[in-house]
């Protein structure tokens, strides 16, 4: 095995897809090392989304090829993607609405424990220590998340900020290697957004995870990425730290529009 | 491994009360009320755990019934033929039909054994078609599996009234020879299946309530239940935290095929006689309003409608001629005042719980 595939959580290596004759994302290429924690931007309609629906297999890439800790993960199915411990935060937010706090949360929890149909009905020994385990894990996500005091409400009475938190507590369960976060900070106030900021900190270190985020909001992002990937109109127009990226000339015009 | 059979045996003590103490005492008609009521509700909470819980919409219900009750009574019917020659009652005091009493058998028969087979033979049955309709249309998101379920159910209807007449007494030789596939298309075809020795009982039927209710209440309230309801509210967001949707869908599906049959085999084996015809989509919306009424998700909730509505008819007796009507409007009216349903998700005691708690809220 090649040794770079190894030393990264996530290796995405010039992988493409096109709607019709539309060019969507093309040759998008990313590595994230352990404890990694990564921005991608751009304007609006640039691919970002798209990037992530191809990592978790929403869409399949015409091209280019996907690893999580050393495995070639496109082909696989979203499910198992998740399995392979590539989890993800949905732009616009999709949680199980009808179902509590807690129970969203176990839904992340039981994937490393999942049960089949006899010992569920049958009840066995077994089958009672795993529940109380997922609940146990599943607690204990909502606590670092700040929700415990929530866990009885139903995720759709939510406040906006909550629910946001709540798809990274979810995601957080499924005890990934490598986190996605589609605009996590979408529709939160400046103090909320700088808790989240901290709070993405934390977990990377906590959970040493890799973190890979899509944001609108620069200021966050210049904050607490340490690289950072600029997309527009599918194509990956510069790569860099904060500092490089902030005076690109590529990434000005992208964002403002080529100097009159 | 004790503790996780105890609410069978609280089942099946209510079943033999319910079939020793309650049924002489409410008198035949009564007690047809309530074994009917009783399939209902196998009925209606099977359909619960892929309408309700796993949220895909089949309307195809009376189908898996037909194929089970179509098994049980073959089974029991040319069964019976085999064994003992005839088709008469060889059971004991628990499929003792006559209500009147005065039966000095013993508990179980020689027949209880065969009929416990037909009705595992039944469910059986339902579920392996179960499967086959559920695996191409599970895959699919959306309204493919009300379609492909609408079909399945009349598919199911013209096959068992395309079938030969049936086998009866005078042709016993023809019976005992005849392979069990030969008999498989011997099943009275339009007319029906008639002459079926009945064991089922209001004991038997309760029995299997239990096991439905069990089934279904520890799917509910377990992971593997979550996840059929994740599936439910965002299918991509099921996918996202490994769920496979397709195989949670299709072993849902084929579980409530499973009881569909079973319940159709207790049908059948109740009423002597079996009618495909009976059983087109017209019984499964039955089932379906049951469901609804009851809240969409609720196992207590789908098993209280299921009785209301096996009494409501009857209930409704004394407005005579406009019974039907009275009886959909009663419908509409519920649909207006409680579009949720009965009890929505929760379940009862849910609710019962919330109330309390409101309760002292307001004292305190």
């Amino acid at each position: 095995m090649n040794a770079s595939l190894a030393e990264n959580l996530l290796d995405v290596r010039a992988i493409s897809i096109s709607f019709g004759g539309l060019s969507a994302v093309k040759d998008f290429s990313l590595a994230l090392p352990p404890r990694a924690l990564y921005g991608l931007i751009g304007p609006n309609g640039a691919g970002k989304t798209t990037v992530f629906n191809l990592l978790t297999a929403v869409y399949q890439p015409d091209q280019g090829s996907v690893h999580v800790c050393g495995r070639q993960i496109n082909g696989l199915k979203t499910f198992q993607i998740a399995h392979a411990g590539l989890a993800r935060t949905f732009q616009n937010i999709r949680l199980f609405g009808e179902l509590s706090v807690l129970d969203n949360v176990r839904m992340g929890a039981q994937m490393r424990e999942p049960h089949g149909l006899t010992t569920t009905v049958l009840r066995t020994g077994g089958y009672v220590a795993t529940e109380r385990h997922i609940d146990a894990w599943a607690r204990e996500m909502l606590r670092i998340m700040g929700l415990s005091h929530r866990e009885t409400e139903q995720a759709k009475h939510l406040p906006y900020g909550d629910q946001r938190r709540l798809e990274i507590a979810r995601a957080l369960a499924t005890q990934p290697k490598v986190l996605l976060l589609d605009e996590p900070a979408a529709g939160m106030n400046p103090r909320e957004k700088v808790e989240l900021m901290e709070l993405i900190r934390f977990i990377r270190d906590k959970f040493e995870v890799a973190i890979l985020l899509i944001e609108h909001d620069m200021n966050l992002v210049m904050r607490i990425c340490e690289q950072i990937t600029v997309l527009d109109h599918g194509e990956t127009i510069a790569v860099g730290t904060p500092a490089n990226i902030q005076c690109h000339p590529k990434v000005i015009e992208a964002y403002l529009g080529e100097p009159v | 491994m004790p503790r996780a059979l105890a609410p069978l045996l609280l089942g099946g003590v209510i079943a033999l009360i319910l079939h020793l103490v309650v049924q002489p005492a409410v008198g035949g008609f009564g007690s047809n009320l309530i074994l009917f009521a009783g399939i209902n509700i196998i009925l209606a909470v099977s359909l619960t755990v892929v309408n309700g819980f796993t949220g895909q919409f089949s309307i195809g219900h009376a189908g898996f019934m037909a194929l089970g009750g179509y098994t049980a009574a073959a089974l029991m019917y040319y069964g019976s033929f085999k064994i003992y020659g005839n088709a008469n009652f060889h059971g004991g005091a628990l499929s003792w039909t006559g209500r009147v009493g005065g039966f000095s058998g013993p508990w179980m028969g020689s027949g209880d054994l065969l009929f416990v087979i037909a009705c595992l033979a039944g469910g059986i049955v339902a579920a392996a078609a179960g499967w086959i309709v559920g695996l191409p249309s599970l895959r699919l998101r959306g309204d493919y599996l009300a379609i492909v379920t609408l079909g399945f159910g009349e598919i199911a209807r013209v096959i068992l009234q395309g079938t030969d007449a049936q086998l009866r007494r005078s042709q016993l030789d023809a019976i005992r020879s005849a392979s069990p596939l030969q008999l498989m298309n011997k099943l009275g075809g339009a007319l029906g299946f008639i002459g079926i020795p009945p064991y089922t009982t209001v004991f038997w039927v309760y029995v299997w309530v239990a096991i439905m209710l069990i089934v279904a209440i520890r799917l509910k309230r377990s992971s593997y239940g979550r996840a059929l309801l994740s599936i439910r509210e965002d299918e991509i967001a099921a996918q996202a935290v490994g769920i496979n949707n397709t195989r949670y869908k299709v072993r849902a599906f084929v579980l409530s095929s499973f009881f569909a049959g079973v319940a159709g085999a207790l049908y059948s084996l109740q009423i002597g006689s079996i009618n495909a015809g009976e059983l087109g989509f017209q019984r499964s919306f039955e089932i379906l309003i049951m469901v609804v009424l009851g809240g969409l998700g609720s196992v207590t909730g789908a098993a209280l409608a299921a009785i209301i509505l096996t009494a409501l008819p009857e209930v409704l007796r004394f407005v005579d001629q406009y019974r039907m009507i009275v009886y959909s409007l009663l419908l509409i009216v519920m649909m207006i005042v409680r579009p949720q349903g009965l009890f929505g998700v929760r379940e009862v005691w849910d609710l019962m719980r919330r109330r309390r708690r409101q309760v002292t809220g307001g004292d305190a």
